[in-house]
């Protein structure tokens, strides 16, 4: 299977060709080559993924396929850097995903993007970011995919900030780079860690809990945890950093800066999961060795989930809502690796979770590619100049109204099937968790229901018969994710992934699903109650009846101020300025100190040379007269 | 203490030479100083038939006297302006110069006078000239054919220099 | 009294601080050049006094003077020439107007 090496170097190329060639070329052609090498990506990861899930299983696994690896870095026998290629489940089903999302984001750019400023440059930013995320993925050992980690941070840093002459886009370009870059740290720490205990990057040794080296290295211990547990939390900081946890989740909201089919690619369907893909990759060590460590994950994402759900409901950008709800997202997909153990029915959670991740990237960008339909046509981010919607824009509106409902959990949509999942996994965990999840999955009804109803229904929009549905390039793509919204649910998933590879059926939990549908349905009613008249009576009295509560849940809890408070008045203030201080005033100083004291003794010296010669011989008969003195004297 | 007249005629160029010479460097006006110096010159020339070499002090008579001095008061003329007298010498320079010049002989005398020299108690008679004609044209190993051929080539490189640098363009 | 070979190293001495005290004092090149002089006049005396007193029987030193006031010749030629084509260019030549390869 060597030619799965083009799906990541097709998008490379494409990225070299246009990025250092595309002005010269027409806006259509670059669009059109790059969609061309994305689609061919996307048919070989297809043929690939159709090889791989049909050969036969040994052992009842499907078995590891490396089809390229070259030594690339030789620390020693056992740690060298590799670059190459890795095919197991998860990755093979990243592939899909990831291709499928970039090629539609392609198609839909198309319309999107028609007209802009930098088209083949924003192409190329495509291209990049798909040959990374795609070596993400299939990276065979760790360091492989910390290089493509990073760049994947720096192809979105790219893109958010495409609109380089807006300011806000540009804070924002940095703001996730530097977030990012900073729970990176934490990733790169814990790669030194697992690797310096256990001598290797591979993930053959990595994800063996039986390898003797991570045997030993468990053994290890270090502040009352093995060295293990340490290294497997450092690298779920980095996860929690690009998956946008609590409370790293700050440049999420942010990034929506960028062109809204970026975020529909990076922002809510590939990149942002890349965290959660980490703890799944290292699932296997994180259930043998750090059980305590899976529980953080776990309290994380549910924790995450509901602050991102609650703040979704009073915000008014439809794109931030929708981030929120990313956001949120992650947080169930977290929390279902959290409370997944290994193997069988204990790993429903981490069936679910990669499920989810799979239908959730369908759904989200197909959110996201809707929410671009709808500001391509009013203008504007702002529910309030929206409204009614739902008779200028059909189709936008009907492939709106499926992905709600996968987001929901209604049956038979995509979403009802994997969320389901997790909740089972949850409140096999505890009651406590699967109740607390459940809630936060009604509030994702009610949110999302109250976007739906703001937008397609409720007061009428001011300019309502100026709006028009989106180009052809735009609206296929919905379509096409629409269907896959609607279908993917039957897809027997746990035949293909599940924790300890063999397959495993999953089964509707009737009892939770029951409990998930009727949480939902209320959550919709309760919407279609608050919204649908397009008044917004009940929602504006209850703001004003807890304003500090609305207030709070507008300002996002202040994390950000939080934030801002810690690095600008504790790091910036306490920390950056005195040490800049130090380094202009002590540091410069005693340069420049030297350079003045030599501008000084060179203007004393220059005197002497004045250009007259009596002064010379002076100067050389008093020299005569010192040595002849010493020669006499001494 | 019996002075003889060699040792009369001797303080008394003695006396003049010292004298004439601080004028030469002290004197305002620069006709003056090539006047006291021609007077030194003179003066040294003395000094050389005194020593019994009547040759070299012809020489320097012939070259000196009759010939640089001339130059230089030619070359003085060309060369004055109307009413200058050349400017003051700042204070401290003056005196930078005078210290560092009383405190050299002072350096210099103090090892001339210090220092005891194995002299010869007789003096020679005069030097023959045919001697010095001998020598001065002689490869031997006390003759001076090399140097006299080398000055001759630098009078003559001096008169090309002179001639180069001095004609107008 | 016996005229004693101090005697004509103390005067050439004084004769040259003299010259040097004009070498350092004088502002113009030509007075500077008349110091020059008297330096290497009194050189000369030293060498004639130094063959005469020290080695009577041979001649070193009576042909150092010699040449000595050849190259004397020579230099004033040289640097009269020099001078008068300053002259020529600045109408000056007080060293003080000489100041173009100063700092």
């Amino acid at each position: 299977m060597e030619y799965t090496l083009i799906i990541i170097l097709l998008p490379l190329a494409m990225f070299l060709l246009l990025g250092l060639a595309g002005g010269r070329l027409a806006p259509r052609t670059a669009g059109l080559l790059g969609t061309a090498a994305m689609a061919a990506a996307t048919a070989a990861a297809y043929t690939a993924a159709w090889e791989y899930f049909t050969q036969p299983r040994t052992g009842g696994v499907f078995p590891a396929v490396v089809p390229f690896d070259t030594v690339w870095l030789r620390f020693t026998q056992t740690l060298h850097i590799d670059l190459g290629i890795l095919l197991d489940p998860i990755s093979v089903m990243m592939l899909v995903v990831i291709t499928t999302v970039s090629l539609m984001v392609h198609i839909y750019s198309f319309g999107y993007m028609k007209g802009e400023r930098g088209f083949q440059r924003y192409y190329a930013f495509l291209a990049l970011f798909s040959a990374s995320m795609l070596g993400l993925v299939v990276a065979p050992n760790i360091f492989q995919m910390y290089i493509f980690w990073e760049l994947v941070g720096v192809s979105s840093y790219l893109l958010i900030g495409f609109y380089y002459t807006k300011p806000a886009a540009v804070a924002a370009s940095k703001k996730a780079f530097i977030v990012t870059r900073f729970a990176d740290l934490g990733f790169l720490l814990g790669i030194l860690t697992l690797s310096y205990w256990t001598g290797s990057f591979g993930f053959d040794v990595l994800c063996d809990p039986q390898a003797p080296a991570v045997a030993s290295a468990a053994g290890r211990t270090f502040l009352g945890g093995s060295v293990l547990a340490w290294g497997l939390a450092l690298c779920f900081v980095g996860g929690a950093g690009k998956s946008a946890m609590f409370p790293l989740h700050i440049w999420l909201p942010d990034a929506m800066e960028g062109p809204t089919p970026v975020s529909a690619l990076i922002h809510a369907a590939t990149m942002v999961v890349a965290g959660v893909f980490l703890v799944a990759r290292l699932f296997p060590l994180y259930a043998a060795y750090a059980p305590g460590v899976l529980t953080g994950i776990a309290c994380v994402g549910a924790f995450t989930a509901l602050y991102a759900a609650a703040v979704a409901t009073v915000q008014t950008d439809i794109k931030r809502v929708l981030a929120f709800s990313t956001i949120s997202q992650i947080g169930f997909m977290m929390a279902g690796l959290g409370v997944s153990g290994m193997g069988g029915h204990a790993g429903t959670g981490y069936v679910g979770a990669m499920f989810h991740l799979f239908t959730h990237a369908m759904f989200k960008a197909l959110l996201f590619l809707c929410a671009g339909a709808i500001i391509h046509t009013v203008h504007s981010n702002e529910m309030g100049a929206m409204g009614g919607l739902w008779r200028r824009l059909p189709l936008t509106h009907a492939a709106f109204l499926v992905a709600c409902l996968a987001i929901a959990g209604i049956p038979f949509f995509s979403g009802f099937f994997s969320k389901d999942e997790i909740l089972a996994a949850c409140f096999a965990y505890s009651p406590a968790m699967g109740w607390f999840m459940s809630g936060v999955a009604a509030l994702t009804a009610f949110y999302m229901f109250r976007l739906y109803y703001n937008i397609f229904w409720g007061r009428p929009a001011a300019n309502l018969a100026e709006m028009h549905e989106a180009p052809a390039a735009m609206t296929v793509p919905l379509v096409i994710l629409a269907s896959i919204t609607c279908v993917a649910g039957f897809i027997p998933f746990g035949e293909f992934v599940s924790s300890d590879g063999l397959p495993y059926r999953i089964v509707l939990d009737g009892g939770v699903a029951a409990t998930s549908v009727v949480l939902a349905l209320a959550g919709i009613g309760l919407a279609t109650w608050f919204y649908a008249d397009g008044r917004q009576r009940i929602p504006d009295g209850l703001a004003a009846a807890l304003p500090r509560l609305h207030r709070a849940a507008a300002n996002r809890f202040y994390i950000d101020n939080a934030w801002l408070f810690v690095t600008r008045r504790i790091i910036f203030d306490r920390v950056s300025a005195p040490l800049a201080w130090f380094d202009r005033h002590a540091i410069d100083g005693a340069l420049d100190a030297l350079a003045r004291g030599a501008q000084g003794l060179s203007f004393v010296i220059r005197k002497f040379q004045s250009g007259n010669v009596q002064e010379y011989a002076l100067v050389f008969l008093l020299g005569v007269l010192v040595i002849t003195a010493l020669a006499v004297f001494i | 203490m019996d002075i003889t007249l060699q040792s009369l005629v001797f303080l008394f160029m003695a006396a003049v030479m010292v004298v004439f010479s601080i004028l030469t460097v002290t004197t305002r006006r620069i006709l003056r100083a090539a006047t006291y110096l021609l007077i030194v010159l003179f003066c040294t020339a003395g000094i050389y038939f005194q020593l019994n070499y009547a040759f070299l002090g012809s020489v320097q008579l012939l070259i000196y006297a009759g010939g640089i001095t001339v130059l230089y008061v030619f070359s003085i003329l060309l060369t004055s302006v109307q009413g200058s007298k050349g400017d003051r010498l700042g204070r401290g320079k003056f005196f930078a110069g005078l210290c560092a010049t009383l405190a050299g002989l002072a350096l210099c005398l103090f090892i001339t006078l210090k220092n005891r020299f194995l002299a010869v108690g007789s003096l020679p008679g005069e030097l023959d000239v045919k001697e010095i004609g001998y020598s001065l044209l002689s490869s031997d190993k006390y003759g001076y054919v090399l140097p006299f051929e080398a000055i001759s080539l630098l009078l003559l490189a001096c008169i090309v220099g002179g001639i180069m640098i001095a004609r107008k363009r | 009294m016996e005229i004693r070979m101090e005697y004509y190293l103390v005067l050439s001495t004084i004769m040259m601080f003299a010259g040097i005290y004009g070498f350092f004092t004088r502002r113009n090149l030509l007075a500077m050049l008349i110091s020059v002089e008297l330096i290497l006049n009194s050189a000369d005396i030293n060498f004639a006094v130094f063959n005469r007193f020290l080695f009577p029987g041979e001649l070193e030193g009576f042909f150092f003077a010699m040449f000595a006031i050849g190259i004397s010749a020579a230099e004033t030629a040289v640097a009269i020439a020099i001078i008068i084509n300053v002259y020529r260019n600045i109408r000056n030549i007080q060293v003080r107007n000489l100041k173009e390869l100063k700092f």
